[in-house]
C-alpha cells in the first residue's frame, strides 16, 4: 500500500512547516502522491494526471523553498482540481464526452491563484458531467467509488474531489457547488468542504452549469485546511461579471476570511468557546424524509455544540418545500443557455456523420451529452420558451427572492443555521440511477443555500461505520 | 400539464438535440415527472415580488458591471492558433462548418 507523505502530517500548516524547514521536499511529497494516485486508480477519482508537469511544479516549489525567507503560503502543498476548472497542461473534460480531448489555452482564475500561492497540482478530478448530479454516476468516464465503502457512491457532483481527499491522495482539492456539490460529497466521504458566499470566488474559467448559483470552494480534511485553501482564492475578479468587490462591508480579497476565522477562534473561553453563539435549527429540516440515523447524528452534534456554549434557537424556513421546484426551474434554464455554446464548431465533439449544419450540431450534442445533461437542457428550454417563461422562470425567480428573504429573517434570530446535509447517508452505486426525480429530492437541505447565495459548510457529526452523516453549518 | 410526444420533439429541436424515436418516449416520461415536481411552484402567491437575479442583491447593493467595449487580448498568430486548437475542423485561421448557402 502506497503511503503519500502528506498524510503523515496533521494538515496543511504542519506540512508547510516540514517543507519550509526542509525536512521533506516538495518533490518527495508530489512523487508519493502520484504513486498513490496510480495505486488507487480503481477509485476512478482522477481523470487526468501529468507527472512531468506535476514534478516540474514541485521542483519549482523546492527552488523557492531553498531560497528561504517568506515563501507563498501553499508552496509545495499537493492539491488537485475538479475537472470543471480549465487548466493549461491537463485535459479539462467536465467529465463529458463533449470535451473528452479538450485542453484549455488558459487557466481558471482559481487555478492561477492556487498556483501563485505555490500549490502543486496533482491532476484533474472526476465529477458528474458538467457538475450535474448527486452521486458522480453521471460522469462519462465512470463513477467514482467511495473510499470508505466501494459499493457506495461518493456523492456528487464533486465526488472525485471528496474521494481523493478522503483517500489521502491529495491534502485538498478544488470543487464547485451549485446545489450541494461540495457539501454533499464532503459529507458522504467524511471530509470537510465549504461553499463560500456567492460572488466571493471567481467563476472565470470554471465551466458554467448555472451561473447565478455556481460557486467554487475547497474540500479538505479540516476546517483549518479549508481556511488555508479558501483564503487565497477569495477576491474580486473583473473577468467574472458577478464577482463581488465587497462582502459584508469588507474588501473581497485574501485575508478577509482568515481575519474572520481568527476573530471567531479567539472568542469565548477555553472550555466554552461557543458561548454566546445562537444556532438556528430550522424545523422544516427535521420533518418527514429525514432518516433516523442522520437525525440522531445531527442531534449528537447539536448537543456537543451546546456543551461548548452555543444556544439553540428554533427557527423556520417556511418555503423549504418550494426550494427543489425553484431550483429545478432556474438551474436547468441557466444550463440550457450556458450549454448552447457546445455546437461542434469551436471546441468539443463533432459527430462524424452529418448532412448539414443543423444536423451536425444536434447530432453532435445528442451523441456527446449524457442523459442527465440532456434532460436539464430540455427542461431549461421548456421553462424559457414562449408561453411558459412567466409561469415557470419568472415565478421561480420571485420565489427565489422570498426564499432568500426567509434566510435573512431567520438570521436575525441566530448567528448560524445548523441542520443535516442530506436526508440519508451515502447510498449504493446504481440504487437511484433510474429515477432522476428521486435523486433530486436528496438535495433538499443543500440547494436552498444556493438559491439564497449563502455560504455553507458541512461538519463531521458522526461516523456510521464506513459511511458518514454530517451536520451542516450555514453561517452568515 | 403533461408534455406530448410532439412537445418533446419541438423542445428537442429548439435545444438542438437529436432524439431517436426510442429515446423520445423515455425522455418524455422523465420530463413529465420533473415537470410534476416543479409544478408545485404555481401554488405560491408571488404578487408584487421582484424577481431575484443576483442572489446577493438581497443582502447588499450589487451592480452588474459592464466593461468598456474594447479588445483586451493581444492579437497574434500564436494566440489565434491556441484558440483554434480545440476546434474539430479549421483552415487558415477559420472554423470550418458544412456549407450553409447553396
Amino acid at each position: 500500500m502506497t503511503h503519500p507523505l502528506h498524510t503523515e502530517f496533521s494538515g496543511i500548516a504542519a506540512l508547510r512547516d516540514a517543507l519550509v524547514s526542509r525536512k521533506v521536499s516538495a518533490q518527495e511529497v508530489a512523487q508519493s502522491a502520484l504513486d498513490a494516485i496510480e495505486a488507487q486508480r480503481g477509485l476512478n477519482a482522477f481523470l487526468d494526471v501529468n507527472p512531468e508537469l506535476t514534478l516540474a511544479q514541485a521542483r519549482a516549489a523546492d527552488a523557492v523553498l531553498a531560497q528561504g525567507g517568506n515563501v507563498p503560503a501553499l508552496t509545495g502543498i499537493p492539491i488537485a482540481h475538479k475537472d470543471v476548472f480549465v487548466t493549461q497542461g491537463w485535459r479539462t473534460t467536465a467529465a463529458s464526452k463533449m470535451l473528452e480531448h479538450y485542453v484549455s489555452p488558459f487557466n481558471a482564475t482559481v487555478v492561477d491563484q492556487l498556483q501563485a500561492a505555490g500549490a502543486v497540482t496533482l491532476g484533474k478530478l472526476n465529477c458528474d458531467e458538467f457538475a450535474m448530479g448527486s452521486s458522480n454516476e453521471n460522469s462519462a468516464f465512470g463513477a467514482v467509488l467511495n473510499p470508505w465503502d466501494r459499493r457506495a457512491v461518493p456523492g456528487g457532483s464533486s465526488g472525485g474531489s471528496a474521494a481523493a481527499v478522503a483517500a489521502g491522495l491529495v491534502i485538498g482539492a478544488t470543487a464547485t457547488d451549485t446545489g450541494g456539490s461540495i457539501r454533499q460529497p464532503a459529507a458522504f466521504c467524511g471530509v470537510s468542504g465549504i461553499k463560500p458566499t456567492y460572488g466571493t470566488v471567481s467563476r472565470y474559467g470554471m465551466i458554467a452549469y448555472a451561473s447565478s448559483f455556481d460557486q467554487a470552494g475547497p474540500i479538505a480534511r479540516s476546517a483549518q485546511d479549508l481556511l488555508e485553501l479558501l483564503d487565497p482564492i477569495q477576491g474580486f475578479d473583473e473577468r467574472d461579471a458577478t464577482s463581488l468587490t465587497h462582502c459584508h462591508q469588507q474588501n473581497n480579497a485574501p485575508g478577509r476570511v482568515r481575519a474572520d476565522f481568527d476573530r471567531w477562534a479567539a472568542s469565548g473561553t477555553a472550555d466554552r468557546p461557543l458561548a454566546g453563539l445562537r444556532i438556528g435549527i430550522p424545523r422544516e429540516f427535521f420533518g418527514a424524509g429525514l432518516t433516523a440515523d442522520v437525525a440522531e447524528a445531527t442531534e449528537t452534534a447539536l448537543r456537543k455544540l451546546e456543551e461548548l456554549g452555543a444556544e439553540r434557537v428554533d427557527i423556520s424556513l417556511p418555503r423549504t418545500q418550494y426550494c427543489i421546484p425553484a431550483y429545478y426551474v432556474l438551474t436547468p434554464a441557466e444550463a440550457s443557455s450556458n450549454l448552447s455554446r457546445f455546437d461542434g464548431v469551436r471546441y468539443g465533439y463533432r459527430t462524424p456523420n452529418y448532412q448539414d449544419l443543423a444536423e451536425m450540431t444536434s447530432r453532435s450534442r445528442a451523441e456527446a451529452f449524457g442523459a442527465e445533461v440532456q434532460r436539464r437542457i430540455l427542461i431549461g428550454t421548456y421553462v424559457l420558451s414562449h408561453g411558459y417563461y412567466d409561469a415557470y422562470y419568472l415565478q421561480a425567480q420571485k420565489l427565489r427572492r422570498m426564499i432568500a428573504e426567509d434566510f435573512q429573517a431567520a438570521l436575525t434570530q441566530c448567528d448560524l443555521i445548523v441542520g443535516p446535509v442530506t436526508p440519508s447517508v451515502a447510498w449504493n452505486l446504481g440504487e437511484k440511477t433510474t429515477d432522476p426525480v428521486a435523486m433530486y429530492l436528496g438535495d433538499i437541505y443543500t440547494l436552498s443555500l444556493n438559491l439564497a447565495g449563502r455560504p455553507a459548510c458541512p461538519s463531521l457529526a458522526a461516523s456510521d461505520k464506513a459511511r458518514t452523516a454530517s451536520g451542516r453549518w450555514a453561517c452568515n | 400539464m403533461a408534455l406530448t410526444e410532439n412537445d418533446v420533439s419541438r423542445l428537442a429541436n429548439l435545444a438542438r438535440l437529436e432524439l431517436t424515436s426510442d429515446a423520445r418516449t423515455h425522455v418524455q416520461n422523465d420530463l413529465n415527472s420533473i415537470l410534476s415536481l416543479i409544478e408545485k411552484l404555481q401554488a405560491v402567491d408571488t404578487t408584487g415580488v421582484e424577481p431575484l437575479t443576483h442572489p446577493i442583491s438581497t443582502l447588499e447593493e450589487v451592480t452588474l458591471r459592464l466593461r468598456e467595449d474594447r479588445v483586451t487580448e493581444s492579437a497574434s498568430l500564436e494566440q489565434r492558433d491556441a484558440l483554434l486548437h480545440a476546434a474539430p475542423a479549421t483552415q487558415e485561421g477559420l472554423f470550418l462548418v458544412p456549407k450553409v448557402i447553396e
